[in-house]
């Protein structure tokens, strides 16, 4: 099966492995939503969403019942009705942009998944490590902050199109919110990919060379960067938060003050484009995490993949090798989305004065002094 | 004794605390703690508030012991209800029960618009035959505005029949046959 899926033209094979990918990518985005709306019960002392049934999976033993409790039919329920209900188009809104922002928010997200490396696999002599992603493209982590950024765009012409004062407050606050993290988040993996790029070795932006300076068995090699430059791995953090948008960085839409942000004259199936968007924006900025600090798909630190496929010998089945190697990545993204709402749920909103201060005259200083540290200590190690 | 103030000192707020990690990580565990904490939702249909003496809920007609109306139609409730619900029609004790006859006046029809109800308990309070009573019912819901009115036999089969201390209509006919002798 191996030899007729590699025998088939690079252009279908590359489709495949795209549909595979968003696949995988839309239910984790559709059920983030759940988990959300779940999470935010537990920690509030609810129990969440646990009514919706099928007749059918009510009749099945524990099984079903479990189902029910864990609210998993209302994902769909929630779905039917986005997908089914009227779509509003208000008559003061610039019509083409208005249809075409949430679009505009969905594609970029999709898009920067096609460099995030989410597994790899060995050739039977264990000698080269093949990283599994759609394209292993030597810029990287470039083309996420490249294409990831143009995200912002959605939200600016939402707000712009939308023809009304909330929606406009809210994107101009977007963008500024991401413009001033934007900075502080480059700066904070830059020195991640100095230590990679240490002189006298070829140069790459690419993120599967990042997991494989966190593969090694010994000190310094299979320490994951989140050891190594914790500080940095602090900065992209918080930046990733108001990248996202998520709290305590939510000015965008920050429902206390602005009825719903940029968003406020989106229903129906529009308005669901938009959380899937910011849900695939999450996913892939926690994958981005969990490849530059958090060892991408090693299990533990100084315990990488390798290691496990020489202990269960696994050299002769790459294909189980990868599958081990993508679940442990996806334990750790979903992690990461478990992350971002147990923070939403436990800090309050910054106020947008504060944001700015914080993003500004607190962080972007702290970056660029982690950066010059690191900048010294690598040119004295190496 | 003069009063004592105690002064408590302002600390500046350390490099930890200005970083607001600590505090951060300490929320943290805070909801990770009440993520795995019972849940204290009660989930309504199938678990229900248990509802205390003293609830004030749908007005509703009580019977006494002996299965008899008590409510002699003096209309005290109809006047005193600030949203006007209820509505009676004054009748006489119906000829089947000789032994209530000296009551002479029961109503005819006892109507409660739910839909004006304001709960307020003014019709118990005020009722001097102790035959209205806001009892434990307290979700009521309907299709159309007619049902939303309860009427007499509604209002019946919600109120029941409840202890009575007084009799007050036995001891009446006894005093008028005997005589006080008997007190």
């Amino acid at each position: 099966m191996a030899d007729f899926y590699f025998s088939l033209p690079p252009l279908l094979r590359g489709f495949l492995q795209g549909l595979a990918v968003v696949l995988v990518i839309f239910p984790i985005a559709g059920a983030s939503s759940l988990a959300e709306r779940k999470v935010s019960a537990w920690i509030q002392g609810r129990p969440g969403p646990n009514r919706a049934i099928v007749p059918w999976f009510a009749a099945i033993p524990f099984l079903g019942r479990f189902l029910q409790r864990l609210g998993l039919f209302h994902l769909a329920a929630d779905g039917g009705k986005l997908l089914l209900k009227e779509e509003p188009l208000p008559g003061h809104v610039h019509k083409f942009y208005y249809t075409i922002a949430p679009w505009l928010g969905l594609i970029p997200a999709f898009t920067t998944i096609t460099v995030v490396p989410f597994g790899a696999y060995w050739d039977s002599a264990m000698q080269t490590m093949h990283p599994l992603v759609l394209a292993n493209v030597d810029i990287g982590i470039l083309a996420v902050f490249a294409i990831g950024s143009l995200g912002v765009y959605s939200v600016i012409l939402a707000g712009w199109s939308s023809n009304s004062k909330y929606p406009f407050i809210g994107s101009i606050r977007a963008s500024t919110q991401l413009s001033s993290y934007e900075i502080s988040m480059t700066l904070a993996v830059l020195p991640v990919f100095m230590w990679i790029n240490s002189p006298g070795s070829d140069g790459s932006l690419s993120l599967a060379r990042v997991v494989e300076f966190q593969s090694g068995t010994h000190f310094l090699g299979g320490l994951w960067f989140v050891f190594l430059m914790p500080l940095s791995a602090l900065i992209f953090l918080i930046a990733l938060f108001a990248e996202t948008n998520r709290l305590p960085f939510d000015m965008p839409e920050s429902e206390a003050d602005l009825v719903g942000g940029f968003h406020t004259e989106y229903g129906a199936f529009k308005w669901s484009l938009f959380f899937v968007a910011e849900y695939a924006h999450m996913i892939v900025g926690s994958a981005v995490f969990v490849v530059l600090f958090l060892g991408g798909w090693n299990p533990l630190p100084w315990v990488p993949v390798a290691s496990l496929v020489h202990w269960f010998h696994l050299e002769n089945l790459p294909f189980v090798v990868g599958l081990v190697s993508i679940a442990i990545f996806l334990a750790k993204v979903i992690f990461m989305i478990f992350f971002f709402m147990w923070v939403r749920w436990t800090l309050p909103r910054f106020r947008y004065d504060q944001v700015m201060r914080i993003g500004w005259r607190r962080l972007l200083p702290l970056a660029i002094a982690n950066l010059i540290f690191y900048i010294i200590a690598i040119a004295l190690l190496t | 004794m003069p009063a004592t103030v105690k002064v408590l000192e302002r600390k500046p707020l350390s490099f930890a605390e200005r970083t607001y990690l600590p505090q951060i990580a300490a929320g943290l565990k805070t909801t990770i703690k009440h993520l795995f904490a019972p849940k204290v939702t009660m989930e309504y249909p199938e678990q229900r508030p248990e509802i205390l003496p003293g609830y004030r809920g749908v007005p509703t007609l009580v019977m006494d012991p002996h299965g008899r109306e008590k409510c002699v139609s003096c209309q005290l409730c109809e006047f005193v209800c600030p949203p006007k619900a209820i509505r009676i029609t004054p009748g006489e004790v119906p000829a089947d029960q000789p032994e209530r006859s000296h009551v002479e006046k029961a109503p005819r029809e006892f109507e409660i618009d739910m839909l004006r109800c304001i709960y307020c308990g003014l019709c118990q309070e005020v009722c001097p035959e102790e035959a209205i009573f806001l009892q434990n019912v307290y979700s009521t819901s309907g299709y159309t505005r007619a049902s939303m009115v309860n009427n007499k036999q509604r209002l019946y089969e919600l109120g029941g029949t409840l202890p009575d201390q007084h009799f007050k209509w036995d001891r009446k006919k006894a005093a008028e046959t005997a005589g006080n002798a008997r007190h």
